[in-house]
């Protein structure tokens, strides 16, 4: 049987506008991935304690307050405190351009702000999953 | 009656798409004529502009008496970062002040919080005590200006900082005038922003409900909010109905805790959005007039006609603002701007062209001020009331969109009222479903957003953009350090046990939170309080 990709969907900080979390996690099912969202206000801690219950390929994150370069730093410590490295790690929200660089520097993989498609999240997750598997 | 109109049966040239269809999905057909709008009765259903049931307009006299109040929403920082850019809208025309609060004060936080990390300042202004109140209005007049402040789970305590700062610069409480959002339903339903569970949070409203009445007569208790329920997804038809229900459900909670309904009611004020499908805009806020007024004089029979109008603001939509081509949100706000004008709205906010990003500028929320000006002042719109009144096309859509909102109103009714249907998930299950198929409209191609899936630009130049820094959060933590240090401990824990006293038994939290906040409580220690009283909500995530 081929395997799901397991994606969690959350919603760190204290901000609740989770339209984007819903609607990615929606499109994401129904690309086929199995789809574990968290709900609102989640620490990076339940983050991760999350993904490693859920054994998760994928973490997707939704911040759109500002916060995520407090809260990004954490989860990847986190994670690899974990042993959780080959998670692969999104954001989506509003991550202004010279924050980019400095959260792919810590690992954080794909970042996608607004106006990006579904679809394109939903292909950059496939392929860049496949080759985590791959390499592993 | 479907457009059985002798334009629509005759054969017509091809078109460019099937079928034509509003920002929420509506079909529009070719053409409207007076069949389309044969049951409608003037007298019975429009009524001249101030006459019930206020379809045309809440006043005989439209924007020839006066212009609606342009209020442009503002936050960020410090509250002396705040206060700096209030004095600088007032300086440029603005008539009205409106506060942005930072996450950590939404949520009843204190910024020394852990979970207020990264976020203070962030997304509006951080005010956790009495002492940055006092800094946010220093050198403003309350009982000269009205102020506008977007507070909901913790609106009371809020609330009664306003109240005290004005108290200490000698202003009377029965000559202040402001709106407090204090709309907790719409947070279950959209914006999520919620502490406690729903009843104890009804409370805490109708408390500010029958405390004003007696004390802050001139005060607009609460602003009963569509303006998140769309920006979360929803289609016009469900905005209306969803905000309509939970004002009926407000009104209905008032009256059961023991309120005369005209004692209330006539503080009771809307806030819509003002999306970008320009007609069906004008018609919900047409709509939405004439099913307050019958709910207001036919359900809870009001006798009071100031009961039966609905007033309202509206602000521009921010989920329309696109980071692709941002010069384009100027041309989106004003268009969008103009239909809560032609709509009959008392008040307006129109965003900034960089809002996609983050908090305006201070040059683009001038520009966002003078857009308003521009409308009022320059394009002869306001010279008459209701200048679409009468349009086929715009009546049948105002009774369409009516016949939809009443037919949620009767599902809503089935399931026991709006807290209810709220416990049930169902209005967040409408919107996420109208969510999703809006996003794959878009991604279809079926809607075109310009700039974003049509013409597209190769490079982009980068615009200038507000950045706040940590600064903020260090100003915060040092004041709230400040606060504790010099306040009587010993006056805050009586005035928190007296609140907790209060909340366990039935008395009414305001004049308990006044003393609370006199004695410099934080809003957090408040919350708190309330917190260990009432428990915490947490929603049954659903996608």
């Amino acid at each position: 049987m081929e395997h799901k990709i397991r994606v969690v969907i959350a919603k760190p900080g204290l901000d609740g506008h989770d339209r984007g979390a819903r609607v990615i996690a929606r499109a994401l099912r129904d690309a086929g991935m199995e789809v574990i969202y968290t709900g609102l206000r989640q620490t990076p801690e339940q983050i991760v304690s999350t993904a490693l219950q859920e054994d998760a390929d994928v973490i997707g994150l939704s911040i759109l307050s500002g916060a995520h370069m407090h809260i990004c730093p954490r989860i990847m410590s986190l994670l690899e405190a974990e042993g959780l490295s080959d998670v692969l790690v999104v954001v989506g929200g509003i991550i202004p351009d010279p924050d980019i660089p400095k959260l792919n520097e810590i690992g954080v993989r794909g970042i996608f702000l607004p106006g990006t498609t579904m679809q394109h999240i939903v292909d950059y997750i496939t392929e860049h999953v496949r080759s985590r598997v791959e390499t592993s | 009656m479907k457009h059985s109109t002798p334009s629509a049966t005759r054969a017509r040239p091809a078109e460019r798409k099937e079928p034509f269809t509003t920002v929420s999905g509506r079909v529009i057909g070719p053409l409207y004529t007076a069949d389309d709008v044969s049951s409608l009765n003037y007298e019975r259903d429009l009524g001249d502009p101030g006459e019930f049931p206020y379809t045309r307009g809440i006043h005989a006299s439209g924007y020839r008496g006066k212009l609606w109040t342009m209020r442009q929403f503002a936050g960020f920082g410090a509250p002396e970062e705040t206060n700096e850019r209030y004095k600088q809208l007032l300086a440029a025309g603005g008539t009205g002040l409106s506060v942005a609060f930072d996450l950590p004060t939404l949520m009843g936080r204190d910024p020394d919080h852990p979970l207020s990390l990264g976020e203070v300042g962030k997304c509006g202004v951080s005010v956790s005590s009495l002492a940055d109140m006092e800094v946010l209005f220093r050198g403003i007049e309350l009982g000269g200006i009205t102020s506008s402040m977007t507070i909901n789970s913790p609106a009371s305590m809020i609330l009664a900082m306003y109240l005290v700062v004005a108290e200490k610069q000698g202003a009377s409480w029965q000559g202040l005038s402001g709106t407090l959002q204090n709309d907790i339903l719409k947070e279950f339903i959209a914006q999520k922003e919620y502490i406690y569970p729903p009843r104890p949070s009804m409370r805490l409203v109708t408390d500010i409900f029958r405390f004003c009445a007696e004390h802050v007569p001139k005060w607009n208790t609460i602003s009963v909010s569509g303006y998140h329920i769309r920006e979360a997804g929803s289609t016009a038809a469900q905005e209306l109905a969803f905000t309509l229900r939970d004002g009926v459900e407000y009104v209905q909670y008032g009256i059961d805790a023991g309120l005369d309904v005209d004692e209330f009611a006539p503080r009771i004020s809307f806030f819509f959005n003002a999306h970008s499908d320009f007609f069906e805009e004008i018609a919900k806020y047409r709509a939405a007039r004439r099913m307050w007024a019958h709910v207001m004089r036919d359900r809870f029979k009001a006798k009071d006609p100031r009961s039966w109008k609905l007033r309202f603001h509206a602000q521009t939509a921010g989920v329309s603002l696109t980071v692709q081509q941002p010069y384009n949100n100027v041309v989106r706000t004003a268009l969008q701007a103009l239909a809560p004008v032609l709509g009959g709205g008392q008040s307006l906010h129109t965003n900034s062209l960089d809002e996609a990003f983050a908090l305006p500028t201070a040059e683009a929320a001038t520009l966002a001020l003078r857009t308003q000006q521009i409308i009022a002042y320059e394009t002869g719109v306001t010279d008459v009331t209701d200048p679409l009144g009468g349009s086929y096309f715009v009546e049948k859509l105002t009774r369409d969109l009516e016949e939809e909102a009443l037919a949620y109103f009767d599902a809503i009714d089935r399931m026991g009222g709006m807290v209810e249907a709220i416990e049930r998930g169902y209005p967040q299950k409408e919107i996420a479903e109208s969510a999703y198929a809006y996003q794959r409209g878009v991604e279809a191609g079926d809607r075109i957003v310009v700039g974003v899936n049509a013409y597209v630009a190769d490079t982009e130049e980068p615009i200038p953009l507000l950045y706040i820094d940590q600064s903020a959060a260090e100003t915060q933590l040092a004041r709230l350090a400040e606060v504790k240090a010099t306040r009587d401990d010993a006056a805050v824990r009586r005035a928190l046990d007296r609140l907790r006293a209060g909340a366990t038994a039935d008395a009414n939290t305001m004049p308990l939170l006044l003393d609370a906040v006199r004695a410099y409580a934080t809003l957090g220690e408040m919350c708190d309080v309330l917190r260990e009283v009432w428990g915490e909500y947490e929603e049954i995530p659903v996608i």
